[in-house]
């Protein structure tokens, strides 16, 4: 997909970044935040993390074929429409 | 590509060895093979998440019920185990970027770790699943899941739905773990390859390709790890 070598500087800073996420992630579950903001931090947390993973260890951001990108986006779309109307459905059967 | 004999007794014809005869360039050769590994994780997103979208729709009916059950897995081994799957990522995109450079016995250094840390996982999961089988957590006749909803202390835990999340937790976890044993035997067999001299940076592509499914499978722990694990805990 790429030609592009990255840096084994960027290569640590990510792991090191990925490692630091999870210590924060296990650090903030232990708080009792108000409401769903535990699910809220943890997995925006979760998102980051696999964010960084997809853009720099594999290499979706010096990737120079679209076609890559639109695969993931479709792929995340379809995700997205699962989870919103399934969830829209099951947390409003009760509503009256 | 300049070291190599074919490149210069066959100007014309293809230059590298692992160029099949109907792709034009090695460029859109690799470009078809990573593609057809995203399309690939594509589908496996679908997969992951019919199963993630019936852990979500479950937690909301049962909520006091899953977090019960998620209180009672082990936040010590599974953030280990997080750590020791993103440190495999790390000495992928290692051997992939050894494999750009050329460096061979970083590749195969690299992908031996790789399976390392690879079987480290699997087998703290492993200590994790007898932990469970132990203290019949495991959905069945045996199951048995004493003590209350978290933050109330006159609710008893519901044992049907109980049993839901733990049915939900070892196929989840189970499939992936699943995933992990196919990574470490595609390792294996590329490491084989690796050894053989097979790659550089003239073709490299199979380190990639194997390299996007493992870091996808990181992925898909990345979830697991905060949803079964850390949501519920302070409740």
């Amino acid at each position: 997909m790429s030609e592009h070598v990255s840096s084994l500087k960027l290569y640590i800073g990510i792991w090191i970044t990925l490692l630091i996420g999870t210590l924060v992630t296990v650090l903030v579950a232990g708080v009792n935040l108000p409401g769903p903001l535990n699910a809220v931090v943890a997995l925006t947390i979760a998102t980051i993390k696999a964010t960084l993973v997809v853009l720099f260890f594999m290499h979706v951001k010096y990737a120079h074929d679209k076609i890559t990108k639109v695969v993931i986006v479709a792929a995340l779309f379809w995700l997205a429409i699962l989870l919103a109307l399934s969830m829209a459905d099951y947390t409003t059967r009760l509503w009256t | 590509m300049h070291n190599s004999p074919i490149a210069t007794a066959d100007q014309e014809a293809h230059q590298n060895p692992a160029l099949l005869h109907h792709f034009a360039t090695e460029e859109q050769q690799k470009d078809a093979a990573s593609l057809g590994m995203w399309v690939f994780l594509a589908t496996e997103i679908m997969f992951f998440g019919g199963m993630f979208c019936a852990y979500l729709v479950y937690r909301y009916w049962y909520f006091g019920d899953f977090g019960a059950g998620s209180q009672s897995l082990n936040v010590v081994l599974g953030g280990t185990n997080t750590a020791v799957l993103i440190c495999s990522s790390l000495t992928v995109a290692l051997a992939v970027r050894a494999a750009q450079l050329g460096q061979q016995k970083v590749i195969i250094i690299c992908l031996i770790l790789t399976m390392l840390l690879g079987l480290v996982f699997l087998g703290i999961k492993g200590v994790e699943y007898h932990d469970k089988f132990v203290e019949h957590h495991v959905p069945g006749p045996g199951f048995h899941f004493p003590g209350h909803v978290p933050g109330h202390p006159d609710i008893p835990i519901n044992q049907h739905h109980a049993q839901i999340f733990f049915s939900l937790y070892f196929i989840m976890t189970g499939l992936h773990a699943l995933h992990m044993i196919i990574g470490v035997g595609l390792f294996a067999f590329i490491t084989y390859n690796a050894m053989r001299r097979r790659y550089g940076p003239d073709y490299y592509t199979p380190v990639e390709v194997a390299g996007l499914y493992w870091h996808f499978v990181d992925i898909i722990w990345i979830y697991l790890f905060p949803l079964l694990y850390l949501i519920d805990r302070s409740k």
